[in-house]
C-alpha cells in the first residue's frame, strides 16, 4: 500500500466490507453454535455443583477440580495431597497418542511423498486408495482390527503357521494393539496434509541442491523439510488430537483396564459415576492442554516464517 | 398388475391405519427385543413402533436426563434402576384399573422390593448375572467366586470383567461376604485391596462383547448374563455358566412407564400386550430368560425348562439384588471402581 493508492474506506471498499461481513455470518453462526456455546456450557457445568446419579444443582462449586486435584482418601476426609490418579490417566493418553503420532509420521511421511512423486494420473488413484478404508465405519474397522490381532486371529496363525513362535502372541488387549488401533484409525490425517504440502512443493530446488553437492540427506533435511513443514505440523495436530481423545481403540483393543482421558470423561456422563461437572472439569482440562499444543505451535510457525 | 394393486392397497390402508392409531417409542436394551413381537403389535393394533436402544442402565439414566424426557413412552430398566428412577420422578403412575392383564403377573413378581405394589413398572425378563468358565482350558471347581478374584494359575490373564461397577462390586460383596452398601471402612478398605490384587489377573473389561470374547478364546472365563451364556454354549459347547456358592446376582428387566410419554395411551396398550403370555414367552424363546407372567408354560420353547444357564444346582448360593446405595456411601464405592481403572 504505497503513496500512490487512493484511501481506503471509499464507498465501494465499505459496500465490499459489509458484503464480506454478511458472507462470513455463516461460519459466524457455525462457530458460535458449535464450538462457542458448547465450550461455554462446559466451562459453567465444571463451576456447578453435582446432583447425585448425574445432573447438576445450579450453585457455584470448585469440588470438580478440587477432585481432579486433590486425593482425600478412599473416604474423602483427609487433607489435601496431590491427586496422581487422574494426572496419570492424562499422562497415559498424551503418552499414547504422542506416540501414534510419531508412528504416523514415520509412516505417512514417505508414503506421502511416494504418493507426491508419482505421475499426476497415478496419483489421483494412490489418493483414493489412501481413503477407501475410511468409507467403513470407524467402530468396524476397530473391531475388525480386534479380530485380526487375537489369538486365535490370522495375525497369530500366520505366525504359528511359519513357525515363528509357538503359542500365540499376546496382542490384543495390549498397549501394542491400542497403538496399532490409532495408528490405523488417524494414519490418513497424516498423509494428506503432508501429500498437499509435498505436492507443491518445487522438486527444481532439490536439483539445484544436487547441482550445488548437497547429499541426498542434506537436500531432505534443509531443503525439503522446512518447505513442507506446515503440512507435517498440521498432520501431527490432526492425529495427536483425535488420538488424546479417542476411547474406542483404548476400549476394543486395549480391554479398557485403565481409563483413558475419552473413557474417564465418557464414565462421569454414561457410566455409574454420573458427574457431570467433573466431566466437564475433566474436559476443560483436556480442552487447555490441547489448546497449549495448538498455541505452541503457532508460535513456531510464526518464528520460522519470520526466519525466512 | 392385480397383486401390485392388491399390494399398493394394503400399503395405503396400513399407513392410514398407522396414522390413525399414532406411535409408540421405546427405549431398550439392544438385542432383546424381537423383531417379530414388534411387527405382531403392530399388524395388531396399528401403533407404529420405533425403537432406540442402549448398553447400560446408567447410560440409559443419563440419557433421559440430559434432556430424553418426552421423546421415549417406555423404557426397560433393571430392578435397582427402576427404583433410582423412582426416586429421580422419572417414571409416571400406573392407574388401578388401567392395565387389563394386570392379573397375568406372577406372585412372586407382583410386589417386588424395587417397585411395590408395580405402581410404575410390569416385569419383562430376568435372569441371573455371574460368569461362564470355558470347561477346556480348566477343569477345576467353577462354581466359587475365586474364580474372578482369587484366580486359579491357569486362567490367570485369561479374565473378562463386564465393564459395569454395579454387577463387578456386588459380586466383590458376595465374595467377601459383606454388604453391598457397606459403611465399615474396615471392609472397604479391604474391598479395595482384594480388587486392586484381582485386577493382575484379568484381561479386559467389556461387557458388549462377553459372551464374543468368551466364544473366541480370547477370554476362558468371563462375567455374563446367563441368557448371554446359553447362547455362548450353543456356539461353543464347552462353555458353562457357574453358580457360585457365595452367591451371584440376580437382576429383572421391567418396562417402565416413563413421565412424559408423549403417547401415553399406546404405551399402556404396549404394557398389556407384553403381559399376554403368549407374546412374552417369545421374549423368552429369543433372549433366553425367565418371564415373569403366569400360563406362558404352553408358549415357551420346552428346552428352556432344562436349560442349565437358569436352573441352580441344589448347591448353589443365594441370589441377590443389586442394592441401591445412598449418596455417601456411594462415593466411595465409586472412588473404588476409579481405583480399580486408574
Amino acid at each position: 500500500m504505497a503513496g500512490g493508492a487512493p484511501a481506503p474506506g471509499g464507498v465501494a471498499s465499505q459496500t465490499f466490507a459489509s458484503a464480506r461481513n454478511w458472507l462470513l455470518m455463516p461460519s459466524w453462526a457455525v462457530l458460535l453454535v458449535f464450538v462457542a456455546a458448547p465450550v461455554a456450557m462446559m466451562l459453567v457445568y465444571s463451576f456447578l455443583t453435582k446432583e447425585f446419579r448425574g445432573g447438576v444443582i445450579w450453585e457455584f462449586s470448585t469440588g470438580a477440580y478440587d477432585q481432579f486435584f486433590c486425593n482425600r482418601g478412599l473416604f474423602g476426609d483427609e487433607p489435601c495431597q496431590i491427586e496422581w490418579t487422574y494426572i496419570n490417566i492424562f499422562w497415559r493418553s498424551i503418552w499414547q497418542a504422542g506416540l501414534a503420532t510419531v508412528l504416523s509420521l514415520l509412516i505417512g511421511f514417505p508414503t506421502a511423498y511416494f504418493i507426491a512423486t508419482r505421475s499426476e494420473k497415478t496419483r489421483a488413484l494412490w489418493v483414493f486408495a489412501i481413503t477407501i478404508p475410511y468409507w467403513v465405519n470407524l467402530l468396524i474397522r476397530t473391531v475388525s482390527m480386534k479380530f485380526l490381532l487375537r489369538d486365535q486371529g490370522p495375525l497369530n496363525d500366520l505366525l504359528i503357521g511359519l513357525g515363528l513362535t509357538e503359542d500365540p502372541l499376546r496382542i490384543i488387549n495390549t498397549n501394542l494393539a491400542v497403538q496399532l488401533g490409532l495408528y490405523y484409525s488417524y494414519l490418513p490425517f497424516m498423509v494428506l496434509p503432508i501429500y498437499a504440502a509435498v505436492e507443491r512443493y518445487n522438486f527444481t530446488l532439490s536439483e539445484a541442491a544436487a547441482d550445488l553437492y548437497a547429499t541426498k540427506w542434506a537436500t531432505l533435511r534443509r531443503i525439503v523439510l522446512p518447505a513442507v513443514k506446515p503440512g507435517i505440523v498440521a498432520g501431527c495436530i490432526l492425529v495427536f488430537v483425535p488420538s488424546l481423545g479417542a476411547f474406542l481403540a483404548p476400549d476394543l483393543l486395549g480391554g479398557a483396564r485403565n481409563f483413558m482421558i475419552g473413557s474417564l470423561i465418557e464414565e462421569q456422563f454414561k457410566g455409574n459415576a454420573g458427574n457431570w461437572p467433573f466431566g466437564a472439569a475433566a474436559s476443560m482440562i483436556l480442552l487447555t492442554l490441547v489448546l497449549l499444543v495448538l498455541l505452541v505451535s503457532a508460535t513456531q510457525q510464526r518464528r520460522t516464517k519470520g526466519a525466512v | 398388475m392385480k397383486y401390485l394393486t392388491s399390494t399398493a392397497l394394503a400399503l395405503a390402508m396400513s399407513a392410514g391405519a398407522a396414522a390413525a392409531d399414532g406411535d409408540l417409542v421405546i427405549y431398550h436394551w439392544f438385542e432383546y427385543m424381537p423383531q417379530e413381537l414388534l411387527d405382531k403389535f403392530t399388524s395388531e393394533t396399528g401403533i407404529n413402533v420405533t425403537m432406540d436402544t442402549y448398553d447400560s442402565n446408567e447410560a440409559m439414566l443419563a440419557s433421559l436426563k440430559a434432556g430424553g424426557m418426552g421423546t421415549y413412552d417406555v423404557a426397560v430398566p433393571g430392578d435397582y434402576m427402576v427404583k433410582i428412577m423412582v426416586g429421580e420422578g422419572l417414571l409416571d403412575t400406573i392407574g388401578a384399573d388401567e392395565l387389563a392383564n394386570k392379573g397375568n403377573i406372577a406372585a412372586e413378581w407382583a410386589d417386588p422390593s424395587f417397585d411395590p405394589g408395580r405402581q410404575h413398572s410390569i416385569p419383562y425378563q430376568w435372569g441371573s448375572t455371574a460368569f461362564a468358565v470355558d470347561t477346556d482350558a480348566y477343569s477345576g471347581d467353577i462354581n466359587t467366586t475365586d474364580i474372578l478374584f482369587n484366580t486359579p494359575d491357569a486362567l490367570k490373564g485369561k479374565i473378562n470383567v463386564l465393564d459395569s461397577q454395579g454387577e463387578v462390586l456386588a459380586m466383590a460383596a458376595l465374595h467377601m461376604g459383606i454388604p453391598q452398601c457397606s459403611t465399615d471402612r474396615d471392609q472397604l478398605k479391604a474391598l479395595n485391596d482384594m480388587l486392586q490384587a484381582a485386577k493382575g489377573d484379568w484381561a479386559s473389561f467389556n461387557s458388549d462383547t462377553a459372551k464374543e470374547v468368551l466364544v473366541s478364546g480370547d477370554a476362558a472365563a468371563g462375567m455374563i448374563y446367563d441368557g448371554f451364556s446359553a447362547k455362548a454354549r450353543e456356539e461353543k459347547a464347552s462353555i458353562t455358566y457357574a453358580f457360585p456358592k457365595e452367591g451371584y446376582v440376580v437382576w429383572m428387566d421391567n418396562v417402565v412407564l416413563l413421565k412424559d410419554a408423549p403417547n401415553r395411551e399406546n404405551a399402556i396398550t404396549f404394557m398389556d400386550f407384553l403381559l399376554e403370555p403368549e407374546n412374552i414367552a417369545q421374549v423368552s424363546n429369543y433372549a433366553r430368560y425367565g418371564l415373569g407372567v403366569t400360563g406362558a408354560e404352553a408358549y415357551l420353547d420346552p428346552e428352556l425348562a432344562t436349560l442349565p444357564e437358569s436352573n441352580p444346582p441344589a448347591d448353589a448360593g443365594e441370589g441377590a439384588f443389586i442394592e441401591v446405595c445412598d449418596e455417601a456411601t456411594q462415593a466411595v464405592y465409586d472412588q473404588i471402581w476409579t481405583n480399580l481403572k486408574k
